[in-house]
């Protein structure tokens, strides 16, 4: 039998509510969309590290995952599609003693700006990019992305896409990036630690989370977002150190999950430092 | 360190002056993307920034470019970028960004011939309406015409002081002429250097609004880390800087950007006059072409043609009460561009029919020599 809450008892307060606007809530994702977990182990990831807030920042593109910066109550900008890396790059130049998060999808990220993130990954530009891949353009209503899976039904391929996906990790690794991860939104606890370990590191960070997107992708794929779930579950391998070469998500073989790369390499702005501005080396 | 202000004379050209210019006024992080005949801006402050404790990026393209000098914008710092015609137009975009958002910031654009490719080596005055018009949706932008290198120095100092007073991006729509011509530049003393930077918040943090405006219209910009806990956003927003879909915050957002730049005017637009007082055709001209026009007007004046020169510094916003009054007292405006008549055709609107306004201008590729100023200002003027 279940009971009522105490009416008198004080009020709960969220582990995260320091972190979340919630003068803006309710947020605008749909039932069985999986960016808020992804969000929230990211919000985790920030409380857990202990750096006061003041020194984050967050930056997203567009898109329904590029809502996020929307949500998070630190110093937050949502920018134009497919630009958040840039914008973050210009920040972490300007003052590189900030911790610059990008938190977008996979369409802002790895399509207009897929240019942006291999470039910020060449330069190792010390941000941690946080990709939310629901493999589908969501906001729009459901388009082929870049990470659609080949013969996947969306609103611009009807029949299946004729084309085939990137490899995300593979392509950060092939960049430059210094820290390489995935998960899937069901694993809350692993993705937590990773971006906690991407904040406390220095260098171009990335961690790919699989999240579902039921009402534009599954709908059109006959997946129901709890199958979904039970894929996530049932038919990933966690592999670290598993090769980039080898991470294509195809659930017949199981989809590999974990930490690919974890480099110590100068980033973008100690390199600078040290070449433009000699006199202050120690 | 070495010092920002370069006190002294130099024989520099419009490109190095206008590099000189931004660091003089406290310009310390540049992103840019090479482009002819621009380049010399992002090569010579590539070289200054580090000098002076800034810092430098070349980014993968001039999108990234213009992006990267907000987000950088957004830290406290004065930001510029540089380019010419084709990283214009990709730029545009995130002018929009930055126009909604509030965001100082300098671009640069040394025009040369288009469209397209064009003639990257070879001047041109042709992006003029994409200025004012390139992104989208509505908005006021502020853009200066530089005609000479010492222009191309103390116009970017002024450049950067309207956008930190008014919270937008600055145009600065130089041209390959300008950019690429060496001439003997004076760096004055930096205590005669006058610099303005952004309003800045006081009061209360947790209640905080970031568009709430101040008595010009501009509300003061924090910056990231300072504790206020903002949210940028380029969706319509409140004041408080919230996504807002609703006709009445687009009402309001608009009428406070829109307003900025309209209620300030006076303090905005700057223009010089030659031999105005008496003329009878009027030269409208701006950039490089006013370096020709001043010649056009004495020669016409030893003709017997009464011609004045109407030098425009700030091309937008358009000084349109001016040219309307001018319309009210002369016979006629010739409009002097390397262009096919993008000035001209606002004139045309200012002058309003009372008098006709011809143009005096070319497709590109060459400065327009007084001859062919005269030619119009005798041939179709008179």
């Amino acid at each position: 039998m279940t009971q009522n809450p105490d009416k008198n008892a004080a009020r709960q307060i969220h582990p995260l509510e320091d972190l979340v606007r919630t003068d803006r809530l309710p947020h605008i994702w749909c039932p069985g969309c999986g960016i808020g977990s992804v969000f929230t182990s990211c919000l985790s990831a920030v409380k857990k590290t202990g750096i006061p807030y003041n020194q984050f920042t967050m930056v997203s593109g567009i898109g329904c995952s590029g809502r996020g910066a929307g949500y998070i109550n630190i110093d937050s900008f949502h920018t134009t599609h497919g630009r958040a890396i840039p914008f973050a790059t210009g920040i972490k130049m300007a003052r590189p003693d900030l911790n610059v998060i990008v938190f977008s999808g996979d369409g802002d990220l790895f399509a207009i700006g897929g240019n942006h993130f291999i470039h910020a990954a060449r330069r190792n530009m010390d941000i941690t990019v946080i990709c939310v891949n629901n493999l589908t353009y969501g906001m729009t209503g459901g388009q082929a992305a870049a990470t659609t899976p080949h013969l996947a039904k969306s609103s611009t391929t009807t029949i299946g896409n004729p084309e085939n996906p990137f490899n995300l990790p593979f392509i950060a690794y092939a960049s430059g990036a210094t820290y390489v991860a995935r998960w899937t939104m069901l694993h809350a606890r692993d993705l937590a630690d990773a971006v906690e370990d991407c904040l406390l590191r220095k260098g171009f960070s990335f961690i790919e989370v699989l999240s579902p997107c039921p009402i534009n992708f599954g709908r059109r794929n006959k997946e129901k977002s709890l199958e979904t779930l039970r894929k996530y579950h049932e038919n990933t391998i966690i592999k670290n150190d598993a090769n980039p070469a080898e991470l294509d998500i195809d659930y017949s073989k199981g989809v590999i999950l974990g930490k690919f790369v974890d480099i110590d390499k100068p980033s973008h702005d100690e390199r600078y430092k040290s070449i433009y501005w000699p006199e202050e080396e120690d | 360190m070495k010092k920002a202000v370069l006190t002294g004379e130099h024989f520099i050209n419009g490109d190095v002056a206008c590099a000189e210019g931004a660091i003089a006024a406290g310009c310390r992080f540049f992103g840019g993307y090479p482009i002819t005949p621009a380049t010399e801006v992002a090569e010579h402050i590539s070289v200054r920034l580090p000098q002076v404790g800034g810092t430098f990026i070349q980014m993968e393209d001039e999108i990234a470019a213009m992006t990267s000098i907000l987000g950088g914008a957004w830290t406290g710092v004065k930001t510029m970028t540089s380019t010419s015609g084709p990283g214009f137009s990709l730029m545009m975009e995130t002018v929009g960004l930055a126009v909604v958002t509030e965001t100082p910031c300098v671009i640069v654009n040394v025009q040369r011939g288009g469209p397209s490719t064009g003639l990257p080596t070879m001047g041109g005055q042709a992006d003029m309406m994409q200025a004012k018009w390139g992104s989208h949706g509505d908005y006021e932008i502020i853009a200066l015409a530089p005609s000479s290198p010492q222009e191309m120095f103390d116009l970017t100092i002024t450049a950067f002081n309207l956008s930190e007073k008014y919270r937008t991006p600055v145009f600065i729509m130089s041209d390959e002429i300008v950019g690429h011509m060496s001439e003997k530049v004076v760096i004055p003393d930096p205590k005669k250097i006058k610099t303005i930077s952004r309003p800045k918040p006081a009061g209360k943090k947790d209640r905080f609004k970031l568009y709430k405006p101040g008595p010009n219209g501009v509300a003061p910009m924090p910056s990231i880390g300072e504790g206020y806990n903002i949210h940028v956003t380029g969706l319509t927003h409140d004041e408080k800087g919230y996504p807002v879909m609703s006709v009445e915050t687009q009402k309001e957002m608009m009428d406070r950007l829109l307003g900025k730049i309209r209620n300030n005017l006076d303090d905005i637009i700057m223009t010089e006059g030659y031999k105005l007082e008496d003329a009878e055709i009027v030269i409208v001209s701006y950039g490089v072409s006013a370096r020709t026009s001043f010649t056009a007007v004495d020669t016409a004046r030893k003709m017997g043609i009464k011609a004045g020169l109407l030098r425009l510094i700030t091309v937008w916003p358009f000084p349109e009460k001016l040219i309307e009054k001018l319309s009210k007292k002369i016979k006629g405006f010739v409009t002097v561009e390397i262009n096919m008549g993008q000035i001209c055709r606002e004139v045309q609107r200012c002058a309003g029919g009372r008098v006709p306004s011809y143009l005096a201008g070319h497709a590109g590729g060459t400065i327009i020599t007084p001859d062919e100023v005269l030619k119009v200002l005798t041939e179709e003027a008179f």
